[in-house]
Formats: C-alpha cells, sequence, structure tokens
C-alpha cells in the first residue's frame, strides 16, 4: 500500500542496532519531509552508516522502524523508491562506466532506451561522458564516485541517501556534486545526506540531525542550531606581534581562547563588549590591530556543544 | 504487485547478475584455460597408464570438469564483491537476497554447462556413443545447477576472504572427487566405500553419464535422478537460507 501521509518522505520510528554488546543506534525517530535535504550528522563510530544502512533495507533494524515513501525500509518497494550511494563503495572496476549505468538500471527494471537516455544525461552532468565505455578501473577516485552518484540516480528515485559523499574528494568533484545535490533538490528530490563535514550540512541542508554515540541529540534547522548554541559567539583578532593567550583570557567577558594560525579566537556571550576591551587592551600594551572579526557560532561550534553536552550526560 | 508477477521480475534481474558475473568474473581467460586444464591434468594423472576404455574415461572427465567449473568460481563472487565494496551496493537496490544468489548460481551453472561442452565433443570426436542423449544433457543441465549451487553453499560463512572461501571448497571437493565413481566404478568399491559415495552429487551424474555411455550404471537412472534433483534443491535452499544471514555481516 502507498503511504498514508504523502508529504513525509522517510519516517524514522524507534530505530535500533546493536553489534553484540554495543548499542550502535540507540532507538532514534525522526522524520524527513518530502523534497527536503536533511543532513545527518555525528562524529565518526556515531551510528551514521548504520542509520542509513537500515534505511536503505542493507542491515535489519533489532528495534523499531523506518518507512520510505510510505513503503517499509528494506521492503522492494521501498529501495525500488530509494537511489544510495553508500560510504565506501564502488562501481564494477572491470565494467566501463556506461556498463555499471545499465546494470543498474536493469537492477531496477527501468526500460532500456529510458536508461539508455537517462544514462547519457546523467555522464554529461557528471562530466564522464568522453569517458563511459573506459574500465571503471581507470577512473580517479573523484570520477568513480561522480559515477556512483550516477547510478544512484540510473532510476530517478524519489528519496536519494547519500553517505558522505564528498569525503576525500577533490575540490572540483565536491563542488560538482554538491551542485548536482543542490538542484536535485530543486527539482523535488528528497535527499538525506550523511556527513561530518559541517560546511557541507551547512550549505546544503534544510535541516539537520545530529547523532552522537546512537543517539539523536538535536535536530533542526542549520541556522536556528547556531543561534542555539550561546557562549559560542566569538572575536576572531590578529596583532602585529606576538600575544600571550593568557592575558587575553583575562580580558573581561572572555570564556575561553584559541589560537589559529596567527589568529587568536576569543570566544563569549557578548561581542560589543569584547571588540571594545580589546581595542582598549591593544592601546593599552601597544599593539596594532591588523583583523577583527566578529563571529557568529558556527555549526561546528553548535554541533561540538551538543555532542559535548550529549557526552556530559551520559 | 501479484505474486507471480514478482517473481519474475526477480527472476529477470537473477539474471541480469548472472550477466553482469559471467562479465565481470568468469570470461577471463585464465579462469576458462584453468577450468578445463585443471581437470583434464588431474583425470590425466589418475588414468594414463591403466587400460582403460574411452567409454569408461568420458564419463570420467565430463564429471570433473563440469564439478570443477562449476564450483570454481561461485564460492568466491559473494567474498570478492564484498571485499571489493560492490555488495552493499546490490544490496541496496530492488532485489531479494536469493535474488542474488539465485543469479550467482545462474552464471556458475552457464558456465559448467559451456565448459563441459568440450570433453563432451572429445568424447564424440573419439567415437563414443550416447544411448540416451535427452537423460545425458538433462543430467548435465541438473548436475551444473546442482554444483554451482554447491559452490555457494561454500561462500556462505561470512568471510570477506575469498582464499579463505577457497580453502573451505577446496577441503570438500578433491575428497568428492575420488569417492564418486570417477576412478574407480561403483560396483568395484567396496560396501563401505559405496556407502561413502552416496553421500556425493556427483556419484549420481557419473553414474547417469557411464549409463548413457557405456550402457550400464550401477544405480537405476530414475533413483539417479531423483537423488540429484534431492541434493540440488538442499543445496539452492540452504544457500539462500543461510545467506539471508551472513550476507548483511560481511557489509
Amino acid at each position: 500500500m502507498r503511504p498514508m501521509n504523502n508529504d513525509i518522505a522517510i519516517q524514522v520510528v524507534n530505530l535500533t542496532k546493536y553489534y553484540g554488546e554495543l548499542l550502535a543506534v540507540d532507538h532514534i525517530s525522526f522524520t524527513v519531509r518530502r523534497r527536503e535535504l536533511f543532513g545527518f550528522l555525528g562524529p565518526n563510530g556515531a551510528g551514521k552508516t548504520t542509520t542509513v544502512r537500515m534505511l536503505t533495507g542493507v542491515i535489519k533494524a533489532d528495534e523499531g522502524g523506518a518507512s520510505i515513501s510510505g513503503y517499509r525500509a528494506g521492503s522492494l518497494k521501498a529501495k525500488q523508491v530509494a537511489g544510495v550511494v553508500p560510504e565506501i563503495a564502488n562501481a564494477y572496476a572491470d565494467l566501463s562506466g556506461w556498463n555499471n549505468l545499465m546494470l543498474m538500471s536493469e537492477l531496477y527494471g527501468i526500460p532500456a532506451s529510458e536508461a539508455r537516455q537517462r544514462g547519457a544525461s546523467l555522464l554529461q552532468d557528471m562530466g564522464l561522458f568522453p569517458r563511459k565505455n573506459e574500465p571503471v578501473k581507470a577512473y580517479s577516485k573523484g570520477m568513480k564516485q561522480r559515477l556512483i552518484l550516477c547510478m544512484a540516480l540510473a532510476s530517478d528515485p524519489e528519496v536519494l541517501f547519500l553517505d558522505e559523499p564528498t569525503s576525500g574528494l577533490d575540490v572540483q568533484s565536491a563542488r560538482l556534486i554538491k551542485d548536482l545535490l543542490h538542484s536535485l533538490n530543486a527539482r523535488g528530490k528528497t535527499i538525506f545526506l550523511t556527513t561530518h563535514d559541517m560546511d557541507e550540512a551547512n550549505q546544503l541542508c534544510d535541516r539537520v540531525a545530529i547523532i552522537n554515540k546512537g543517539r539523536i541529540v538535536a535536530i533542526d534547522a542549520p541556522e536556528k542550531l547556531r543561534m542555539a548554541t550561546s557562549g559560542r559567539h566569538s572575536v576572531e583578532v590578529s596583532f602585529n606581534d606576538t600575544v600571550d593567550p593568557e592575558r587575553l583570557a583575562r580580558l573581561p567577558g572572555v570564556n575561553t581562547v584559541q589560537k589559529i594560525g596567527d589568529k587568536y579566537r576569543l570566544y563569549t556571550q557578548n561581542p560589543g563588549n569584547l571588540v571594545v576591551e580589546l581595542v582598549h587592551h591593544s592601546c593599552t600594551v601597544g599593539l596594532k590591530i591588523v583583523s577583527l572579526n566578529v563571529l557568529a557560532p558556527s555549526l561546528e561550534d553548535a554541533f561540538v556543544a551538543l555532542t559535548e553536552k550529549e557526552a556530559e550526560h551520559a | 504487485m501479484p505474486e507471480t508477477a514478482l517473481v519474475r521480475e526477480q527472476l529477470r534481474r537473477s539474471l541480469v547478475i548472472a550477466r553482469k558475473d559471467i562479465r565481470i568474473y568468469y570470461s577471463k581467460g585464465p579462469v576458462i584455460i584453468f577450468g578445463v586444464l585443471f581437470p583434464v591434468f588431474l583425470f590425466l594423472s589418475f588414468t594414463i597408464g591403466r587400460d582403460l576404455s574411452v567409454d569408461f574415461m568420458i564419463p570420467g572427465l565430463v564429471g570433473m570438469i563440469l564439478f570443477f567449473t562449476a564450483t570454481s568460481i561461485s564460492p568466491i563472487v559473494v567474498p570478492w564483491e564484498a571485499q571489493a565494496r560492490t555488495l552493499e551496493r546490490l544490496m541496496s537496490c530492488p532485489v531479494r537476497i536469493e535474488t542474488i544468489i539465485l543469479g550467482d548460481i545462474l552464471a556458475s551453472f552457464a558456465f559448467g554447462v559451456g565448459i563441459s561442452v568440450i570433453p563432451i565433443m572429445l568424447g564424440l570426436f573419439l567415437g563414443v556413443i550416447v544411448s540416451s542423449p535427452l537423460s545425458f544433457t538433462l543430467a548435465v543441465i541438473l548436475a551444473a545447477f546442482c554444483f554451482a549451487s554447491l559452490g555457494n553453499v561454500f561462500s556462505i560463512p561470512p568471510t570477506n576472504m575469498p582464499s579463505t572461501v577457497n580453502m573451505i571448497s577446496s577441503v570438500v571437493k578433491f575428497p568428492v572427487v575420488f569417492i564418486s565413481g570417477i576412478f574407480i566404478p561403483l560396483d568395484q568399491l567396496p560396501a563401505w566405500g559405496q556407502a561413502i559415495a552416496y553421500i556425493s552429487p556427483l556419484t549420481y551424474f557419473t553414474d547417469i553419464a557411464r549409463g548413457c555411455i557405456q550402457g550400464r550404471g550401477h544405480l537405476p537412472l530414475a533413483v539417479d535422478f531423483a537423488v540429484l534433483i534431492a541434493f540440488t534443491v538442499l543445496f539452492v535452499l540452504v544457500a539462500m537460507k543461510l545467506h539471508q544471514r551472513t550476507m548483511p555481516r560481511r557489509i
């Protein structure tokens, strides 16, 4: 039966996975709306890939369940409407890029003429068409990853799962993939993206869920998560001479000081006051300020704060 | 979708997987050459110097080649795919694990049947007469499917090391060849030898082949076919059931 609620693309209820004694995914629940670009963030070993594997039917959940476009996750119908870019996946190295793509189309039951037409268009978009007849073993890592994305799109899926799709890629390939994700999302595809790249999540996602030690610690829009992170505003400053970070840490309102290259990042709850203090301090000690920037909390800051808070709770 | 349409669709996808396997794993020169040469040399090493008729040798040679070729690659396809990181991709496609396994078996079956044509043609060239071509052909087809399924059973342990699976399959395959009436006809074996021979599926193919070529099998043809079918069903069911458990553990 097709879904009751047409606005929900992915529904996860109490999803749980054990590996022996280890609780890898701990009763997580969330919903992804149709046409949403949903980020799934977490440090290594947090349970991101295990979650994706349960959602894509590669492994079975021990408790709870999920549905994809209203179909039970792991069922043939759920797989039919989903495209997958696994975390560490390869195309068949002995087959050409084109044959890999046609193989995928056949496994999804796509009629041959439609498969050829879509395959050519995908390879053109990903810059692989001129080398479509070469065996994949001759492709670079970036080309392989672009091909795997094409393979995931061969069936024109409603929902696309991508597990760290740009991890370890060159800038050009990563940008090409990000641009494609943007345009796919604009064309109405629901995208579930796992990543530990905060910038990527910030640039691409409508909402993100942060998972740590198998548990969801926050779900919201990246901007809201950033703004909800109090005390993580910062002022980044550089001087014309070296400065003792201890002295900067003693300035009123400074929570912590971090040295980043030739700059100092001072975390505070009141950046306006801190700027005044910094100007005053530099005049007092005879230093010249080379650059000064007020920074709102980044998604990375929010991520660190939330995962640290979770660790404290544990 | 009605169940029959679903089964048809999954069967089609099994054929797609089989075609992929043949392209990637079976169409390599060394695989084909090794598939023919190894059993031929093994066979010759045990028959040269003995006063054996061509009618006696050809059923054994066909049986050996069929057995070795149909079980040569099927045990290592799944661990290979897991190691090459293509298995997760395949498992996320709308195919059942049974569909993947059937595809792997079909590829191995096609390879076994294709290669076994060589010793059959050799036998015909040397003047061997197959008294019942239909039974013989059916036996080749059934045995190829049976051995391909057995090969797939070898790959059930969830290791991603093809060499480990190869070791497991070799431990079974070599003794099977020696107890299946290939080098010594069943009726010349002692009672305990015959008892052991009956647990090998290769015994029943060899017996059918001897019946069709030499005109004298040890067991009635119907019994040989029935047991071969039973072994095939058993291997297919075991492979499909147990891969369900172990395949996700390879990821």
